[in-house]
C-alpha cells in the first residue's frame, strides 16, 4: 500500500496536495484498495462552498457505494471531469487523480491532518 | 464474530481471499490478487473456482419422499428422471417464497435438495413441519462441501481429472460416485453463472485436495473466484436471489419465474393464492431496465415514473461484461413492460431508466 510524503491525509482516507491557496483532494491508495474495483464516481459542482468533513462527491466500486469528503474548507474550482468517463483510473493512480481543486478558506486546518508517517500508523491500525 | 468457515477456508487464506462475513460465513468476496471485475471476466471467458460450501442440503428418503417435495415445492418433479435436476421454488401457503432450490432426483424414493445457506434452518425447520408419514429429512449441510466450476473451459479442465465422460452429464443433470482426482464427488452441470459448468459436492476432509486437482489441471487458466463475481455474475444473467427477487412476500408469479410454477399440479403448498394470482395477474411484475442517465441503480432504490412511487429496485449494478448499469425492479404491473421511462431514485434524486426486454447476458452457444 502505498502512502506518499508531502500530503495532508484524513481519517476517511482522503488525501490533500497544497499549491499555493490550492488544495488538490483525492483518495488514498488505502481507500481505493478496500473500495475494489471502481466504476462510477459523481463529482461536486464548480464553486460550490464545503466546509471540512462535507461530502463532495461520491465513489462506486462494483459492490460499494462511498461518500468522499473534503477534509479542508472551501470553494470547488476545478473538478477531475476525466473521472466520469474512466472511474478505474482511480483505482490505478489514487495519488495522481484528483477528485476537485477547492480553493482554501481556513489553511489553518491542514494542521488537523496527518502527515504520511501518522497516517501510515493510522491504517495499521485500522488493520489490526 | 463467531463466524463459521467452510472446509475450503485454508485455500481461501491460501490465495489470499479478501474475507468477510457473508450471512455468518467467513467467505472471500474477491481474491487479493484480482479482484471482483477481473474475477468475472474470468468466468465469462475461461473458467472460475468457487467455494459454494455454506449452500445447505437435505436428504429425503423413504417410499413417500416423490410425493413429500412435490407437495413442497412449486415445478412439477414427476417427470424428473432419475439424475436429473431440477429448480424451483419453495412457497408458503399465501405464495410468498420459503426459498428457491435444487431438486436433486436420485430415485423415486431418494431426493437430494440443495437450498440458499441463509435459509438453511428456517428450511429446514419448515420441511419438518410439513413432514408426512413415510418420509425420513436430514439436514447434511455439514456433510458436504461444495465446488462450482464455471466457464467455458470449464468441461475441459475437469475432465483431464476425471474418470467419467463429463459429456454424459448434461445441463441440469447429476451422476454421483464420480472420480475426480480420485476423490469421490457428487458432480451435477449447474451453476449460478450464466456459463457453462459443473458443481460438485464431496467429503469435507477431501475439499481442499480437490479444490488443488482443479486449479492444477486448469494450469493456470483457472483462478479462484469470490462472492462478488458470483453475485455479478447472476445478476448479469438475471437469475433470481433469494431475499432480492425472491422473498416472504414476493411470489414466484410476481418474479416472473412462471414456468417453475406448475398450477396444474394436482396439489402442492401455496397453489390455491398463485393459481388465483395468475388468475387476476399479479398487482406487481418483475421488470429488467437500463440506465440512461448517470447512476448505478443499487437494491432497495425507489423506482418512479412521473414522480410516482412504482416500485423498487430488487437487483442492481454494472454489469461488467455488458458495459452497462443494469437492474430488475418489482414496479406495478401497467408499468413492467418495455420502453417505458423511468426514475430511479439516487440519494435522493431522480436519474432517468428504460425498461426494456431481453437486456440481460445471454451465453452464446
Amino acid at each position: 500500500m502505498e502512502i506518499r510524503e508531502n500530503l495532508y491525509y484524513s481519517e476517511d482516507h482522503e488525501w490533500v496536495r497544497v499549491e499555493g491557496d490550492l488544495a488538490y483532494v483525492g483518495i488514498t491508495d488505502y481507500a481505493q484498495h478496500h473500495l475494489g474495483d471502481i466504476v462510477f464516481v459523481e463529482l461536486p459542482e464548480i464553486d460550490s462552498e464545503y466546509a471540512a468533513g462535507d461530502t463532495i462527491g461520491v465513489i462506486e466500486s462494483v459492490k460499494a457505494v462511498a461518500d468522499m469528503h473534503t477534509p479542508v474548507s472551501g470553494t470547488v474550482v476545478e473538478v477531475n471531469e476525466a473521472l466520469e468517463q474512466a472511474p478505474e483510473s482511480l483505482n490505478k493512480d489514487p495519488y495522481g487523480r484528483h477528485i476537485a481543486i477547492l480553493r482554501l478558506s481556513d489553511p489553518e486546518e491542514l494542521g488537523n491532518l496527518m502527515n504520511a508517517e501518522q497516517y501510515t500508523a493510522f491504517c495499521e491500525q485500522a488493520e489490526e | 464474530m463467531g463466524l463459521r468457515r467452510t472446509p475450503l477456508y485454508p485455500m481461501h487464506v491460501k490465495y489470499d481471499g479478501n474475507m468477510i462475513d457473508f450471512g455468518g460465513w467467513e467467505l472471500p468476496v474477491e481474491y487479493k490478487t484480482t479482484g471482483i471485475l477481473a474475477e468475472h471476466h474470468q468466468v465469462r471467458q475461461k473458467a472460475g473456482l468457487f467455494d459454494v460450501s455454506h449452500m445447505g442440503e437435505v436428504d429425503i428418503r423413504g417410499e413417500q419422499a416423490e410425493a413429500f417435495v412435490q407437495e413442497l415445492v412449486t415445478n412439477d418433479i414427476g417427470p424428473l428422471k432419475e439424475n436429473q435436476v431440477c429448480y424451483s421454488p419453495m412457497c408458503y401457503p399465501d405464495g410468498g417464497c420459503v426459498d428457491d432450490l435444487l431438486v436433486y432426483k436420485f430415485s423415486k424414493d431418494r431426493f437430494f435438495l440443495v437450498i440458499n445457506a441463509a435459509n438453511t434452518d428456517k428450511d429446514f425447520a419448515w420441511m419438518q413441519e410439513h413432514k408426512i408419514p413415510g418420509v425420513t429429512l436430514e439436514n447434511v449441510s455439514d456433510r458436504y462441501a461444495e465446488l462450482a466450476l464455471q466457464g467455458p473451459l470449464a468441461e475441459r479442465v475437469l475432465q483431464e481429472i476425471c474418470d467419467t465422460d463429463l459429456k454424459e452429464i448434461k445441463y441440469y443433470w447429476f451422476l454421483p460416485g464420480v472420480k475426480v482426482a480420485g476423490i469421490d464427488c457428487l458432480v451435477s452441470r449447474t451453476g449460478y453463472t450464466g456459463e457453462d459448468g459443473f458443481e460438485l459436492f464431496t467429503s469435507p476432509d477431501r475439499a481442499c485436495e480437490l479444490w488443488e486437482a482443479i486449479l492444477e489441471a486448469g494450469r493456470g487458466t483457472i483462478l479462484p473466484i469470490g462472492l462478488g463475481a458470483r453475485d455479478t455474475l447472476r445478476f448479469e444473467a438475471k437469475m433470481p436471489l433469494y431475499g432480492h427477487e425472491l422473498d416472504r412476500d414476493i411470489t414466484p408469479l410476481e418474479a416472473r419465474l412462471d414456468r417453475f410454477v406448475r398450477i396444474d399440479k394436482p396439489s402442492f403448498t401455496g397453489r390455491e393464492a398463485l393459481a388465483r394470482q395468475k388468475e387476476e395477474g399479479p398487482e406487481r411484475l418483475l421488470v429488467e431496465f437500463e440506465m440512461t442517465g448517470r447512476g448505478i441503480p443499487r437494491a432497495h432504490y425507489e423506482v418512479q415514473e412521473n414522480g410516482q412511487n412504482i416500485g423498487w429496485v430488487t437487483s442492481g449494478g454494472y454489469a461488467p461484461t455488458l458495459g452497462k448499469n443494469l437492474g430488475l425492479a418489482l414496479v406495478k404491473s401497467e408499468f413492467a413492460r418495455p420502453g417505458i421511462e423511468i426514475d430511479i431514485i439516487i440519494r435522493n434524486k431522480p436519474v432517468k431508466a428504460r425498461t426494456g426486454q431481453g437486456l440481460f447476458y445471454r451465453r452464446p452457444r
